[in-house]
């Protein structure tokens, strides 16, 4: 029973990761930028989620109709006021500006907020559980998942349902065709990342509720994102979420053989697939 | 004599430091189908690129209903009304048929093409609609990057080598599909390789060789002598 409530524990897990990797999988695949700031933004929503709620009281659920318009507006103001200029046929500008970018977010935050560890208080939601066939479920993870799950089902709508998709999918295809047919690309890019950040803001709060977080820890939160891309395979949306249920598997799976490898067993599988299947589970887009 | 829709002034266009055009004058009257030949490497395809806003030019060099437009953007070029029906087809693979068709009249100009006419014209495209692109035979995606310019309900469409690598027999459906597309009222340039071709579906005609203009005059008045010339620059 205890290795069935770690591989349960695993999969709800997986939902935050996807979480933290659906809006880096999803500018990757409009215009092939690795964001490096990435987990910094995931940071800087949960901060941003702790301003809110300690300013007005709010739940930190209610916080997101606040912190999530915030980090789309910031997503396409910073991709049309600093991004764009660095896209072109060389994929290194924008890895070193992202970089730059991380850097300086994170001494932002801990000019503002201080290296203090910080915590979401949503009122015993953290602790909320339900008894489920013998087992004793969280609701905050359950959320997290059905979140998850949700905002994935959401995105690949948005790609194959709508317009907006349709000039996302035109865009990555093609970025001088699609011009011809009236489509700014700069202006869907930056669409793309207000959706993206609007995506991280949702990841942000959850991790905020979930664990304590300080200004240092979105590096940490980058490479579980990236590792989910990465297994599920780039570009698609549902493998995304499938890479973060099996990182998320592997390591409560691994914190049961011994707590001090949880981490470990993460990465081990992320590099045994790599090593297996180089474009991931699932690629839509070859590397 | 009817308004001129399009015209070139002095266009000069560069990639790096290699000179593709050199002063090209040319325009385009309402209503009209102008014929652009000349051999490989003349400049053809980076003067449609030029118009279309792909490549970025001095504004005055290009003047469209009376506006300079030579340093517009694409998408703001294809806002005002030019379609280009570039080289290669270039279909959105992660598209379907019908996706395609639809991406072209996202501009959002009104007229007579939408997607019911369009089947009309080629109705294999409604039978295929919602399978990838990629997956059309050559002369099928052909029509699908024509239908996708279509859409957007120009009234200038460009159609840049519209038979090259296809066969024949298809070749021959597509310009039998010409005057219908240009008879709702648009002037068209059509770049093509094959001169006949060319001088039969056009009322005048330019030969570019080295990026420079060797030859303008009407289509059915140019000789064979002065097109070899104008085409091979041997006298």
């Amino acid at each position: 029973m205890d290795w069935i409530n770690a591989l349960v524990q695993g999969i709800l897990l997986g939902g935050l990761y996807a979480l933290f990797a659906a809006g880096l999988s999803l500018i990757f695949g409009v215009m092939r930028l690795v964001n490096i700031a990435h987990g910094d933004l995931i940071v800087l929503a949960a901060f941003l989620g702790l301003t809110v709620t300690t300013a007005t009281g709010m739940h930190p659920l209610l916080a997101l109709i606040v912190v999530v318009p915030l980090m789309a507006a910031l997503g396409y103001a910073l991709q049309r006021g600093l991004l764009n200029q660095t896209l072109g046929d060389d994929i290194l500008p924008p890895l070193l500006v992202t970089f730059g970018l991380s850097v300086i977010l994170q001494n932002g935050l801990l000019e503002i907020y201080s290296a203090d560890p910080q915590k979401l208080n949503a009122g015993g939601l953290e602790t909320a559980s339900v008894p489920v066939a013998g087992l004793s479920l969280g609701v905050l993870p359950l959320l997290t998942f059905a979140i998850a799950v949700l905002v994935i089902w959401g995105l690949q709508w948005t790609f194959y349902h709508t317009p907006l998709g349709r000039s996302f999918r035109a865009v990555s295809d093609n970025q001088d065709i699609a011009q011809l047919m009236g489509i700014n690309r700069r202006h869907v890019f930056g669409l793309a990342m207000a959706l993206a950040l609007g995506v991280t803001a949702i990841a942000g709060i959850l991790l905020g509720i979930r664990t304590s977080f300080d200004p240092s820890i979105g590096g940490g939160r980058l490479i579980f994102g990236f590792e989910a891309v990465i297994i599920g395979g780039l570009g698609n949306l549902w493998g995304t979420l499938a890479g973060g249920v099996i990182l998320g598997v592997a390591q409560t799976i691994g914190a049961k053989i011994d707590p001090g490898w949880q981490i470990l067993a993460g990465h081990i599988v992320f590099l045994l697939i790599l090593a297996v299947r180089p474009n991931g589970l699932f690629p839509r887009i070859s590397a | 004599m009817p308004d001129t829709i399009l015209e070139l002034h002095g266009l000069d266009a560069h990639y790096g430091d290699f000179q593709a055009l050199y002063g090209i004058d040319l325009h385009v009257t309402e209503g009209e189908v102008l014929a652009i030949i000349g051999s490989n490497g003349a400049g053809k395809t980076t003067m449609m690129r030029s118009i279309s806003g792909l490549l970025s030019n001095r504004r005055d060099q290009i003047r469209y209903r009376g506006g300079a437009i030579g340093s517009l953007r694409a998408d703001e070029v294809a806002l005002k009304g030019i379609a280009l029906v570039p080289e290669g087809r270039q279909l959105f693979p992660s598209l379907s048929v019908e996706e395609n068709l639809l991406i072209g009249g996202q501009v959002g100009r009104q007229g007579h093409w939408d997607l019911k006419t369009l089947y009309d014209l080629f109705p294999i495209l409604e039978e295929r609609r919602n399978v990838p692109s990629t997956s059309l035979s050559g002369g099928q995606q052909q029509m699908v990057a024509i239908g996708r310019a279509l859409m957007s309900n120009p009234d200038l469409i460009l159609f840049d080598e519209i038979s090259l690598g296809l066969a024949p027999v298809i070749i021959k459906d597509i310009y039998a599909a010409l005057p219908g597309i240009i008879s709702q009222g648009m002037s068209a340039v059509i770049v093509e390789q094959d001169i006949s071709k060319a001088l039969s579906v056009s009322s005048r005609v330019y030969c570019l060789q080295e990026g420079r203009v060797s030859l303008e005059g009407a289509s059915d008045t140019v000789s064979r002598e002065e097109i070899s010339r104008a085409y091979f620059g041997i006298d």
